[in-house]
C-alpha cells in the first residue's frame, strides 16, 4: 500500500494552509486529496472582495486569497490529486480514495487531516411546507450558477436566513440584474456578519426582516411566490402576519453544517453543538494522528482565521508524524464556559503539550451587549476583556499564552466566563 | 387505426399494462403528461408492497394485493430493481383493540396471505426495540416488503420500450371519444391518436376519461399524504414496516426502512381538491411527527432531509375500477388505484393485458424479453470489479452526487438507456444524485452539466421536471440596460 506521511482530505482554504505549514515544519511527505477539478474550494466561488485583511492587510477576493495560498502550495512541489474523492478513512489512518485515472486507491498515511468544509442545510432539512417547484436554491448553489457559470437562477428573489452567503447573494443578485425583494430571518437577530448588512442589504434598499420565516412555497413547476410570516419567541409563527411575495426564485442561508461523514466513518468523536470534531489544544481529534481545521470543525466567519487554525494543524501533524508530538492524553483539561459560549475549540487543552499561545474560539447563543469576556486558570482570571457586543453571527476569540500557565503554576481548570458588566 | 392499445399515463400501472401487453404482438402508445415516467402518485407514496392482509376479503384490492405481493420478489429480479422483503408488523397498542388485530389476521388469512403470526410483546421487542412502550402485540406478515417506485415504474416502462411500446411524453390527454364502428379517438395537446383500445391508467384524472365513454360515472377524490424522509444516520431505528393498529389511539402513520436505507415516516390522510396539490403543509408535517410516535419510540424526525406529499387517487367506492366499460368494449380502466397500488401493479398490469389481449384477440409476442439489467450501482461492486470498470469507462471513477455516493458513469447510463433522464428529477429518480441529505446543493450544477452535455443543449435548458420548470433563466446581466 502506498504510504504518505500527512493525507490532507480537501484542497480548500484550510487544507491548502495545513499543507504548506506542514511543509514549512520540515515534513516533505504530504499528498492534498481535492475532489473539486481545482484547488481552492469555496473560494473559488466566492468573486466578492474582503477576503485577506487579517492575514495581508489587503483585501482580496477569494480566488485572489486561494491563489496566494495555492501558490505556496505550488512553490512547495507538494503533490495534489485533484477530481479524487475520499471515499472512506479507516480508524487506522487508511484512506481510501478515487478517480478516474487511479480507480479506487488506498494510502496508508501517518497523520490525516481533515480539511472538508461544510455544506448548506437544505430545504427538507429545515421542513419548510409547500411545493417544491424548481427555482429553490441554497445560497452557495446559486452563487456557484452566477460567479462561475455566469447563469442567472431567478429574476426576482426572496431569501430565506440572513447568513453571510445569503447576504453576499443578495448583493451579487441585484448587481446581477434580479430583484432582492426581502430577506426573512427566523431568529431576532442576523446570522451574518455586520459589515455585510450594511454593505449588501443595507446599500441597496433590500428589507431584513428579523423574526420572519418562509410558511409556505407556491408555484407548481416554478416557484411563483412565498409567504412569509413573523414568529414568536418559540420560531413558531403568527397567525395573521402572513404576507405573499410574488418571485420566481427562494434563496436559503440558513446554516452550514460541517461535513464530518468521512470523521464519522473513521470514529472521530463529532460535537454535537459545532457537528465538528472535539478536538485538543493541537487540533488533534479522538483519533491520535487525525487533526481538523477549518469548516470542518466549526464553522467560521473569516477565511484568514481558516488559514490560521490549519496551519497549525499542519504544524502539529508533522510534528505528530516526526513523534514530536507526545501521544499521552490523560492530561487534557476539558475548557468550562458560563454565560453565553456555546462551545470552544479546542475542547481541551494540556498545557504542557502547548506552543507559546493557543487560540480559543467560540461563539455565543445570543445577542449579547456590554460583556465582560473573562478567562480563569483555576481561580485565578488572566484574560480580562470588555465586549460591548456579541452575536452568534460573529466568532469570539481569546489568545492564551503559555507564559500564563508558568506563572500561574499547576493548573486543574480552565474556564471563560461571561458576565454583565 | 394507427395504435392497438393507447395507454393513459406513465405511472405504475400504465407502465406495468405497457409492459405485459408487449408480451403480445400490438401496437402501444403510452401518453404521459409530464416530461417522464413516475410523476404522479407513483412517485410520492409509502413505497410499500403490503402482504394484503389489509384489503377487504374478496375486492379487487384484496385479489391484485396479493397477486402482486407474489409477483414482485421475482419480477424484481427480472427487471433488477430494489426489493427488500422486510416484513411488516401491525402494532396493537391496547388490549381492548385485540379484538381488531385478531380480525384483521383472519382477513389476511381468508385473502390468502402466507405466513402471517400474530406475535406477543416480548417477541415484539425483540424484533423491534424501539416499539412504543403501549404496544401489547402486533400481526407479523414476513411477506410484507418495500421496493423502489421509481427504480420498479422505470423498469416496467423501460422493458415495454425495448420490447416494442412507444411513449409520448409531455403529451397530455384531453379527450377520448368511442368510434362508431369501433375504437377509439384519443385527442391530446400534441395532437389525435386512434387505437382500437384505452387503457385508462390516468391517476387521480382517471374518472374524467372514464366519465367520457360512460354513463356509470366514477368519482376520483386526491387524497393527500405527507410523508418525511430521513437520513440514512436514522436507518435501523425500525427494520420492519411498522403500521399501527387503528384503535383506541387513531390512526397512526407508518414507519419504515426504505431500499435505499433512509427511514420513512408517513403519510397523513386528507382530501383535497386540487389534483396537482402535492404541496406539504405545516399542520401535515407537524402531525405526521406526532402520529410517528404512537407505535414507534423516539423517531429521530429532527434527520429529515426531505419531505413530500403525493396524492392517492381514491375512488368513492374505495375499490379498484379495474376492467371493461360494458358501453364501449375495447376501454379498460385501471381507476382509483389507491394503496394497496403500488403492491398490485404487476399483477394488475399482468391481469389487464390479457383482458385486452383477449378482446383485441391478440397473438403472443415470440421475441418478448423480460428481462432487463438496470442501472449498475458502482459502489455495490468490490474493489477489484470497481477498478475494471473505471479502467473501462473512467466516468465511473468520479463521483458527481457525494451523499449518495454516484459516480458520473451511472448518470450517463441513466441518461443513454431507453426513456433515460432528461430532467435533474429525472436523474435523481434513476441513481439517486441530489436524493442525499444535501438534497442537490453540491450536485444540481454538475449534473446539469452533464445532461446538457448528453442531450446536445445549452445549461439553460436543462429543466427540473420539464419545460416549465427551468433552473436558469438567463445570463448574468441580460436584464441590465
Amino acid at each position: 500500500m502506498e504510504k504518505v506521511n500527512i493525507v490532507i482530505v480537501g484542497g480548500g482554504p484550510a487544507g491548502l494552509a495545513a499543507a504548506s505549514a506542514a511543509y514549512d515544519a520540515g515534513e516533505r511527505s504530504i499528498l492534498i486529496l481535492e475532489r473539486d477539478s481545482m484547488l481552492g474550494g469555496i473560494l473559488n466561488q466566492c468573486i466578492h472582495n474582503g477576503f485577506g485583511l487579517h492575514t495581508f492587510k489587503e483585501e482580496l477576493t477569494g480566488p485572489e486569497y486561494a491563489k496566494r495560498y495555492e501558490d505556496q502550495v505550488a512553490a512547495r512541489g507538494i503533490a495534489c490529486r485533484l477530481n479524487t474523492m475520499v471515499m472512506d478513512i479507516s480508524p487506522d489512518k487508511v484512506v481510501t480514495a478515487m478517480n478516474r485515472e487511479d480507480g479506487m486507491f488506498t494510502i496508508q498515511a501517518g497523520a490525516v487531516v481533515l480539511a472538508m468544509g461544510c455544506r448548506e442545510r437544505s430545504r427538507g432539512a429545515l421542513n419548510i411546507p409547500g411545493y417544491r417547484p424548481a427555482g429553490i436554491y441554497s445560497a452557495g448553489t446559486a452563487q456557484r450558477l452566477v460567479n462561475i457559470e455566469g447563469y442567472m437562477p431567478g429574476r426576482e428573489v426572496v431569501i430565506l436566513g440572513s447568513g453571510d452567503i445569503g447576504l453576499i447573494m443578495a448583493r451579487r443578485m441585484t448587481l446581477e440584474g434580479a430583484k432582492v425583494k426581502v430577506v426573512a430571518e427566523l431568529m431576532p437577530y442576523s446570522g451574518g456578519l455586520k459589515r455585510n448588512i450594511v454593505q449588501c442589504l443595507d446599500d441597496f434598499g433590500i428589507p431584513l426582516k428579523l423574526s420572519h420565516t418562509v410558511v409556505d412555497i407556491q408555484g407548481k413547476d416554478r416557484v411563483t411566490g412565498v409567504t412569509i410570516a413573523e414568529v414568536d419567541s418559540t420560531n413558531k409563527p403568527i397567525p395573521g402576519t402572513e404576507e405573499f411575495y410574488s418571485c420566481d426564485t427562494l434563496l436559503l442561508s440558513c446554516g452550514l453544517l460541517p461535513e464530518n461523514e468521512l470523521s464519522r466513518q473513521a470514529g472521530v468523536e463529532i460535537s454535537n453543538v459545532t457537528n465538528g470534531p472535539v478536538v485538543n489544544e493541537s487540533l488533534e481529534t479522538s483519533i491520535p494522528g487525525v487533526f481538523a481545521a477549518g469548516n470542518v470543525l466549526h464553522v467560521h466567519d473569516l477565511v484568514d482565521y481558516v488559514s490560521e487554525e490549519a496551519a497549525a494543524a499542519g504544524r502539529n501533524a508533522a510534528a505528530y508524524v516526526r513523534g514530536d508530538l507526545v501521544e499521552d492524553r490523560s492530561h487534557e483539561i476539558r475548557l468550562e464556559f458560563t454565560g453565553g459560549p456555546r462551545y470552544t475549540v479546542p475542547a481541551t487543552l494540556d498545557p504542557a503539550k502547548m506552543g507559546d499561545s493557543v487560540t480559543i474560539r467560540f461563539r455565543v447563543g445570543s445577542v449579547m451587549k456590554n460583556r465582560f469576556v473573562d478567562l480563569y486558570l483555576d481561580d485565578e482570571r488572566v484574560i480580562h476583556r470588555r465586549r460591548q457586543v456579541m452575536a452568534p453571527g460573529e466568532m469570539e476569540e481569546l489568545v492564551l499564552k503559555k507564559a500564563m500557565f508558568e506563572k500561574h503554576g499547576e493548573t486543574k481548570r480552565i474556564s471563560i466566563r461571561v458576565e454583565e458588566v | 387505426m394507427e395504435y392497438d392499445v393507447i395507454i393513459f399515463g406513465a405511472g405504475v400501472t400504465g407502465s406495468a399494462v405497457a409492459r405485459y401487453l408487449t408480451r403480445y404482438q400490438a401496437k402501444v402508445l403510452v401518453l404521459e403528461r409530464e416530461s417522464d415516467v413516475c410523476e404522479g402518485t407513483s412517485k410520492a407514496n409509502s413505497a410499500i408492497v403490503h402482504a394484503g392482509y389489509d384489503a377487504a376479503k374478496g375486492s379487487l384490492m384484496a385479489k391484485y394485493n396479493v397477486r402482486g405481493s407474489e409477483m414482485m420478489e421475482d419480477l424484481s429480479r427480472e427487471l433488477d430493481f430494489s426489493y427488500d422483503r422486510c416484513g411488516s408488523l401491525v402494532v396493537c397498542l391496547s388490549e381492548e383493540d385485540r379484538p381488531r388485530l385478531q380480525a384483521l389476521y383472519e382477513n389476511g388469512a381468508a385473502n390468502g396471505v402466507r405466513d402471517l403470526r400474530i406475535v406477543e410483546r416480548e417477541e415484539l421487542l425483540e424484533m423491534e426495540p424501539n416499539i412504543s412502550d403501549n404496544a401489547v402485540a402486533a400481526l407479523w406478515a414476513p411477506t410484507g416488503a418495500i421496493v423502489c417506485p421509481f427504480e420498479l415504474t422505470i423498469a416496467l416502462a423501460e422493458n415495454a420500450a425495448v420490447n416494442g411500446a412507444e411513449f409520448r411524453f409531455n403529451t397530455k390527454v384531453e379527450k377520448v371519444e368511442a368510434l362508431p364502428d369501433g375504437g377509439f379517438a384519443v385527442a391530446t395537446d400534441q395532437g389525435s391518436f386512434t387505437s382500437r383500445a384505452v387503457v385508462n391508467a390516468a391517476g387521480v384524472y382517471a374518472d374524467v376519461f372514464h366519465n367520457q365513454v360512460s354513463d356509470r360515472k366514477i368519482h376520483i377524490t386526491p387524497r393527500k399524504g405527507e410523508y418525511l424522509l430521513l437520513d440514512h444516520t436514522a436507518y435501523g431505528h425500525v427494520t420492519h414496516t411498522i403500521f399501527q393498529l387503528p384503535g383506541k389511539f387513531g390512526k397512526g402513520v407508518l414507519v419504515t426502512p426504505t431500499v435505499h436505507k433512509n427511514i420513512l415516516v408517513g403519510p397523513t390522510a386528507n382530501d383535497i381538491d386540487d389534483p396537482e396539490g402535492v404541496n406539504t403543509t405545516a399542520a401535515g408535517l407537524a402531525e405526521v411527527m406526532e402520529k410517528s410516535a404512537l407505535a414507534v419510540k423516539n423517531v429521530p424526525t429532527r434527520q429529515t432531509i426531505t419531505s413530500f406529499a403525493g396524492l392517492r387517487a381514491h375512488e368513492d367506492g374505495h375499490e379498484f375500477v379495474i376492467g371493461e366499460v360494458p358501453e364501449h368494449p375495447g376501454f379498460f380502466d385501471c381507476a382509483g388505484i389507491e394503496s394497496p397500488g403500488l403492491s398490485s401493479a404487476p399483477a394488475i398490469g399482468e391481469a389487464v393485458s390479457d383482458m385486452v389481449a383477449a378482446r383485441l384477440d391478440l397473438s403472443k409476442n415470440e421475441a418478448f424479453v423480460g428481462e432487463r439489467k438496470g442501472i449498475l450501482k458502482a459502489s455495490e461492486l468490490s474493489i477489484s470489479e470497481r477498478n475494471a470498470l473505471i479502467e473501462k469507462e473512467p466516468a465511473y471513477g468520479q463521483i458527481i452526487c457525494r451523499c449518495e455516493s454516484v459516480s458520473e458513469g451511472e448518470i450517463l447510463d441513466a441518461i443513454r438507456r431507453p426513456l433515460g433522464a432528461t430532467t435533474l428529477d429525472g436523474v435523481k429518480r434513476r441513481v439517486r444524485a441530489g436524493m442525499g441529505r444535501c438534497q442537490a446543493g453540491f450536485c444540481s450544477p454538475r449534473v446539469m452539466e452533464i445532461l446538457a452535455r448528453e442531450l446536445g443543449k445549452d445549461l439553460s435548458e436543462i429543466t427540473k421536471k420539464g419545460p416549465d420548470s427551468p433552473i436558469i433563466v438567463g445570463i448574468v446581466k441580460d436584464s441590465i440596460e
